[in-house]
């Protein structure tokens, strides 16, 4: 789309329309005139998110050659396939606000950008990418159902979308987990590893609690988030219980209790100096998460050289035909005004 | 600078059935039209959504602006005239 | 409000929603209709052999396509190759069953993909190679491919109706491999001085294997895969080397590469990157206790951390 025009001061007139817009609860467009505020927030969310989904690759991606089924072999291989299609969307609705991909691209691979913690996590065995399904695309959804109503109109139809094509990660992976605790001793201990590992990690994707969360009341204000950190986190845990009850797993917390009154359950608190820790880039996979995205960039630039070489030479070949024939059709007029026959 | 900024952005617009029209769905980036139907191929319809694309250049976009939306827009609002609920048609008439 | 759960929003299916997101619906069971019965008329030994050798080509080029993922140069390509392995892999696991089937042993997809060894494969050479360059990636799909359809063409009279329906469904499938191929060709042959350099050294290192799959095929696939090649090359602006005569590997007689991209779950590193000889029947004993049919039982896994590949 093209780059939407903004006026440097604040246009009274402008801003009032926007208010209203989403004072109506209705989509803000690309063309539209919006604070700079808001459009630099929606670019760094929109550009993290699609960062999440081209790293969120890597993780389950080195499993596809090993998968233990050539059913789970397709099903990977897919799935991961959709985390590039999901980043496209995404990187597609930040181009809208004026971003260009390339741009973000060298924010992410010179660190300048993050993307979710929990990709700096590595996968141990088949289990993971059970668990992954189960809590990280789970906790994805709980993250982007709401988003489908952002006040953003190409991201929130970017996460209907994604939304749409996500609902089978999940399942795939509890389905996948469903057989491995029907399978041999050694995989359900397997699973049980593979869910003290990722617990904690994906509680910490919906990010710090709210009283620590800056930018979150205003993203709330603009409606570009519809529920805070904490909402949403209470969300994933009281969906996820009942089916680690099912598949017959414990959850690694101690403090995990129903709480009769509130009607929700009570859970720990996280290891927020982990989350810290990782965000800042020291997690045990952030070197080579980055490194890989920045190594494939960097090996596909003569490719993309090539291609614009020959696309800009085909137009060239392309122009001097047109040219050529318009000459051609001159000449013959020229011919018949002469009365010569052509 | 890597030259990935010379491949274009194209939006794409993909008619789901016959019966249907084309509805936007999102752009990419391709270095040529031919790639950019490929391209938009395999990532807009993974899952059987198309029986036809289209792409266009996004520069080759003409569009109105947010600052004409009235002028644009607002005259239309009144012709009431234009939808059939405008008309009352006792209920004993039938097939209208 | 529609999204208090999280599944709520996403099952309000309204016919007019879908419709303005052009959602898919509506997929096909390739062999709806088809009878899966051995037909008298065909050599069993024969039709497992000929689908075990195709499956194979499809599965081992599956993996290599697999490599490519988070390696792609471009991320719109990266969906693009994905759509050919898993178009690859679903051709691979159609015609091993098949294969299967046509043995009589009682031996499945997954048994005939995870429990063979190098020798039992039967895949070509050019598919196995380790992976190199886009360039090489390209050069590959296009010869692959090219022969692949005009296989798959011919086959579709096969009398065996599985397998027809199999090649009925992958031409397809090959058709816009070969299309995306043959465009790259043109891209980088007619693109940068380095793009025509790498194409020329991919066409120089793999043109060569071309024998082995043209090797015993009849005179129209021969001269069909001569007549797309030359046209693509042409239009690329690279040289079209003759036809070679004599097959430079013996894939379809089970000898391989020391880098054959086994699927093995338990394999501490990514297939690519293995290092056994062939013939080593460790690559293909595992647990033999474990079967494994289609999905029912995941076998074991390895806990090693898979190392950061490439291709």
């Amino acid at each position: 789309m093209p780059v939407p025009e903004s006026g440097a001061e604040p246009q009274t007139a402008a801003q009032t329309r926007f208010d209203h817009t989403l004072a109506r609860d209705q989509r803000i467009e690309p063309r539209d005139w919006m604070p700079e505020g808001y459009r630099a927030t929606l670019v760094r969310q929109i550009a993290q998110h699609a960062h999440s989904e081209i790293i969120g690759m890597q993780p389950e991606g080195e499993w596809i050659t090993r998968a233990p089924s050539l059913r789970r072999k397709a099903i990977l291989f897919a799935k991961v396939q959709d985390e590039a299609g999901h980043g496209l969307y995404l990187y597609s609705a930040a181009e809208t606000l004026g971003a260009d991909r390339a741009d973000l691209t060298e924010r992410l691979i010179s660190g300048r950008q993050k993307y979710s913690s929990i990709f700096n996590y590595p996968t141990l065995s088949y289990a993971d990418v059970g668990v992954i399904g189960w809590f990280v695309d789970g906790a994805a959804i709980c993250n982007q159902v709401p988003l489908c109503r952002s006040s953003y109109g190409p991201y929130a139809r970017a996460m209907v979308r994604i939304c749409k094509e996500e609902s089978f990660h999940q399942r795939q992976g509890y389905e996948l987990l469903l057989t491995m605790m029907r399978g041999s001793e050694k995989q359900r201990a397997q699973v049980q590893d593979a869910v003290d590992r990722w617990w904690w990690p994906s509680l910490m994707m919906f990010g710090p609690p709210d009283g620590n969360s800056p930018n979150s009341e205003r993203s709330m204000a603009w409606r570009i988030k519809r529920h805070s950190n904490d909402e949403l986190r209470q969300r994933f845990v009281d969906m996820t219980v009942p089916q680690a009850e099912r598949l017959g797993v414990t959850l690694p917390d101690p403090e995990l209790v129903w709480n009769e009154e509130r009607e929700v359950w009570d859970f720990g608190t996280p290891d927020w100096s982990e989350l810290q820790r990782v965000i800042s880039g020291d997690g045990p996979c952030n070197q080579a998460r980055v490194e890989r995205r920045r190594q494939a960039h960097e090996d596909g630039a003569w490719v993309r050289e090539a291609a614009a070489a020959h696309a800009a030479r085909q137009q060239d070949r392309q122009a001097a035909q047109d040219q050529q024939a318009a000459q051609d059709r001159q000449t013959a007029q020229t011919a018949q005004l002469k009365g010569v026959p052509a | 600078m890597t030259a990935r900024s010379e491949w274009p952005l194209y939006e794409v617009f993909v008619r789901g059935k016959r019966g249907l029209n084309h509805v936007h769905v999102g752009s990419l980036h391709a270095p040529d039209e031919r790639m950019a139907l490929t391209n938009a191929r395999d990532l807009y319809t993974r899952r059987n959504e198309g029986v036809s694309i289209w792409v266009v250049r996004s520069d080759a976009i003409t569009a109105s602006t947010s600052d004409e939306i009235d002028p644009f827009f607002a005259p239309s609002g009144d012709k009431v005239y234009r939808h059939p609920t405008f008309y009352a048609i006792p209920d004993d008439v039938p097939h209208i | 409000m529609s999204d208090d759960h999280v599944y709520l929003s996403l099952a309000e299916a309204s016919p007019e929603g879908d419709a303005r997101w052009a959602f898919g619906t509506g997929f096909e069971d390739p062999l709806h209709g088809v009878d899966t019965a051995l037909p008298e008329s065909v050599d069993p030994a024969g039709l497992a052999a000929l689908c075990l050798a195709l499956g194979d080509d499809a599965l081992v080029s599956a993996q290599r396509l697999a490599q490519w993922v988070t390696c792609a140069p471009e991320l719109e390509e990266e969906v693009a190759l994905a759509n050919i392995g898993l178009d690859l892999l679903g051709q691979a696991r159609l015609l091993l069953a098949r294969a299967g089937q046509a043995e009589g042993a009682g031996r499945g997809e997954d048994q005939l993909a995870y429990f063979r060894g190098p020798e039992e494969f039967r895949n070509v050479l050019l598919a196995e190679l380790p992976n190199g360059d886009f360039a090489h990636c390209v050069v590959r799909l296009l010869l692959f491919s090219s022969w692949r359809l005009a296989a798959f063409q011919a086959l579709t009279a096969h009398p065996d109706p599985v397998l027809a329906a199999v090649a009925a469904k992958g031409i397809n499938e090959l058709a816009y491999h070969r299309d995306h191929a043959a465009q790259w060709t043109v891209r980088l042959g007619d693109g940068t001085e380095e793009s025509r350099r790498r194409m020329l050294a991919a066409l120089d290192e793999l043109w060569p294997h071309l024998a082995e799959l043209l090797d015993g095929e009849q005179q129209q696939v021969r001269a069909e895969v001569e007549l797309t090649l030359r046209q693509v090359l042409d239009a690329a602006g690279l040289p079209v080397p003759a036809v070679p005569e004599a097959a430079s590997g013996r894939g379809r007689a089970g000898e391989h590469t020391r880098t054959w991209p086994n699927c093995s779950p338990s394999s501490s590193r990514w297939p690519g990157r293995t290092r056994r000889r062939h013939g080593d029947r460790r690559h293909g004993v595992r647990r033999h206790g474990d079967r494994r049919h289609g999905d029912g039982r995941d076998g074991d896994r390895g806990r090693q951390v898979p190392a950061a590949t490439r291709p």
